[in-house]
């Protein structure tokens, strides 16, 4: 392998029914910083049914180059096709980088692709970074053993440099509708013997409501000192009068008090929100490895010991269910 | 039916603690595991064999003392272990430990794979979509129930998403990835626990698998960890312990000097 003839920074547009998943904006945001760093180009892969019409927005979001993958088999998410696919571009285009949502998506395409193709891939990074010496070598930092250590990895000899990252954990670029880039149909020859082995039967989104926490501004958290329906109803009035969402520690989703969709942390969601109010959480280390990025973060807990208070700007010693009710009447009065 | 289930040893990472003067692991007195998701899918190989009376092996690689979960394996009901453990295979990321476990069950007999979905110590979630893709199968991820139709030699099942869930059919020979949030593993039978010692667990060396040894351990491993360290907490802030009327006014005055309110 001649690593000189691999270069730019390739990232995986993930789209789901055609919508832009945030995580591949995110990606692209810190994609660009990457290519910039070695006067590189940033290109989209953008592989779907009928997504041409996306590629102006991954543009905007710090795109050179959008390849479109049109195709039937790609309508809907395949281990297979869509290996398949990213397999032929990483052959005819030689990426140097590439980058993936650790979404179920790209958590089950990330691992297929980097064996298919016999090369590193680094999981769930929250660092990804050009080294500033002469070997411009591509860094990437992640947590492991739950949160307790943190590795930097690097992919020395093999590319493309792969990463899967979660969602929330980069920031996108403000979208620029005026940037300039070129959108490139890629032809994929299809071995659909192998494609054919695994059918959908049907997917079946749940009813309820799925909040997405990792893009909320603000978040109002609660754990087992919560306790209960009744009592996150009330930091629900508090975030609304934030504007802001619930989340919640995996305690609490344990219980079966709230959805899973709404749990911070290692096994949960990453979020990194201007503000996170912890209410009776202790801030068990799975915890405080989804949360601790957070600008501004206040805890509410009536122990204090609580490992919580150690990455918290405020702590608050005291009873969450005197003290919220009590916060929201005064936000609902300083409105007025 | 033939099922083979891979089982790792982990350290319990609820008791995981750092050493701030090395920043290493302290490793002493941390209780070794099975992985949680794998002990998920090992109930899920088992009630493949409480109904259909398939024959369920364990594979582990790892140090020797990782027979101590395959002899739990055992106990909770499996028919065979083994224990894949060389000097050559040390060192090994995620490529290279998928290419041996893959080596190994290329020289048994299979229907079905099943990986945890995710080790609590590496925790990549990697290893198994590598493993079918060495051995050129399907693979579902984030499996949450399965059914076998024997009729068809196919698999009905069903995968966690974000969203909802999807219900795929996959044919036979394939790999799944288990959650253990998904299912209750049984515990160990006291008959079990005392006829696993009298089980034999199969020793296998590198010499075993026939994979070329740039394809294992730190030889076939594309990625490298170049330095690790403890995760730097960020300094602590303040913390009152005050009436709940002066708490609000704290949080108050936090949110306007920061502009959130
Ligand atoms: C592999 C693994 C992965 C995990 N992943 C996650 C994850 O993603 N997210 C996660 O959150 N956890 C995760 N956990 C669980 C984690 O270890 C903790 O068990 C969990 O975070 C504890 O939740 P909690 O803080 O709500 O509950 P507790 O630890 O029980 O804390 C409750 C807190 O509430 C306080 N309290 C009680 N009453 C009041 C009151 N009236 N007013 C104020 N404070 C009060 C108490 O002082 C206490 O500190 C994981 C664990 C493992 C092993
Ligand atoms: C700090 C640190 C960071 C690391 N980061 C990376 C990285 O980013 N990329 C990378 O490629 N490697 C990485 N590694 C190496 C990686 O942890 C090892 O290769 C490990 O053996 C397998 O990865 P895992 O624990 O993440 O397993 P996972 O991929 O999470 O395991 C999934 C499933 O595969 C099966 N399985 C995994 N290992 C075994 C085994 N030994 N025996 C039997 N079944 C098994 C189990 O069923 C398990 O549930 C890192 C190691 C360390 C110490």
């Amino acid at each position: 392998m001649n690593l000189t003839d691999y270069k730019d920074v390739y990232v995986f547009a993930e789209q789901r029914e055609g919508k832009i998943q945030n995580v591949a904006l995110e990606l692209l945001g810190k994609a660009r910083e990457l290519a910039d760093a070695n006067q590189e180009k940033v290109v989209a892969m953008l592989l779907g049914k009928h997504v041409r019409e996306n590629a102006q927005e991954l543009i905007a979001a710090g795109a050179d180059e959008v390849l479109v993958v049109d195709h039937d088999l790609l309508a809907e998410y395949l281990t297979e096709p869509y290996t398949q696919a990213i397999t032929q571009i990483i052959k005819e285009r030689k990426p140097s980088i590439m980058l993936i949502g650790a979404t179920t998506i790209g958590r089950d395409l990330g691992p297929r692709v980097s064996a298919r193709n016999v090369t590193g891939l680094t999981a769930d990074a929250t660092k990804l970074e050009i080294s500033d010496d002469e070997a411009h070598e591509f860094r990437m930092t992640r947590p492991a053993f739950g949160g307790n250590l943190m590795a930097t990895i690097l992919c020395k000899d093999h590319r493309p440099q792969m990463s899967t990252v979660r969602p929330g954990v980069m920031q996108k670029l403000p979208a620029d509708p005026d940037r300039k880039g070129t959108v490139v149909d890629f032809k994929v020859d299809f071995d659909e013997k192998k494609i054919s082995r695994v059918k959908i039967v049907k997917t079946v989104k749940e009813e309820k409501t799925v909040a997405d926490i990792s893009q909320a501004k603000v978040l109002v958290s609660g754990g087992r000192g919560v306790g209960s329906k009744e009592g996150f109803a009330k930091l629900e009035t508090l975030a609304k009068e934030l504007g802001g969402e619930v989340a919640s520690s995996r305690a609490m989703v344990d219980a079966g008090v709230m959805e899973q969709s709404r749990q911070v942390g290692q096994t949960g969601k990453t979020v990194r929100p201007s503000l996170y109010l912890a209410c009776g959480i202790s801030g068990a280390i799975q915890h405080l490895a989804g949360m601790e990025e957070s600008d501004l973060i206040i805890a509410i807990n009536k122990d204090k010991f609580a490992p919580i208070f150690s990455v918290a700007d405020l702590g608050i010693v005291g009873d969450l269910h005197k003290i919220v009710p009590l916060l929201t009447e005064r936000l609902k009065s300083l409105q007025k | 039916m033939n099922i083979v289930v891979c089982i790792k040893q982990v350290p319990d990472t609820t008791e995981v603690k750092i050493n701030p003067q090395t920043g290493t692991l302290i490793r002493e007195g941390v209780p070794s595991i099975m992985n949680p998701d794998d002990k998920g899918g090992l109930e899920f190989a088992l009630q493949l064999k409480d109904k259909f009376g398939a024959h369920v092996t364990v594979i582990t690689m790892g140090l020797p003392q990782a027979e101590a979960i395959l002899r739990e394996a055992l106990a909770m009901g499996v028919d065979r272990a083994i224990l894949l453990t060389d000097r050559k295979l040390g060192g090994a990321d995620t490529l290279a430990t998928s290419s041996a476990i893959a080596g190994a069950l290329r020289t048994m007999d299979f229907d079905l794979v099943i990986t945890g979905r995710q080790a609590i110590d590496g925790d990549t979630a990697q290893v198994g979509p590598q493993i079918a893709e060495h051995l050129d199968l399907p693979q579902v991820s984030y499996m949450e129930d399965l059914q076998y139709n024997e009729s068809t030699k196919t698999f009905t099942i069903r995968k966690q998403t974000e969203e909802g869930y999807q219900i795929l059919e996959v044919q036979a020979p394939c790999v799944v990835t288990a959650l253990a949030s998904a299912v209750s593993p049984r515990y160990m039978r006291v008959n079990g626990i005392v006829t696993a010692y009298d089980k034999e667990v199969e020793v296998w060396g590198a010499d075993r698998i026939q994979v070329p040894e740039e394809r294992i351990g730190k030889a076939g491993s594309p990625t490298s960890v170049y330095k690790a360290f403890p995760k730097q907490l960020k300094p602590a802030g303040e913390t009152h312990e005050v009436t709940p009327e002066e708490a609000v006014e704290l949080i108050v005055n936090k949110l306007k000097e920061k502009h959130i309110i």
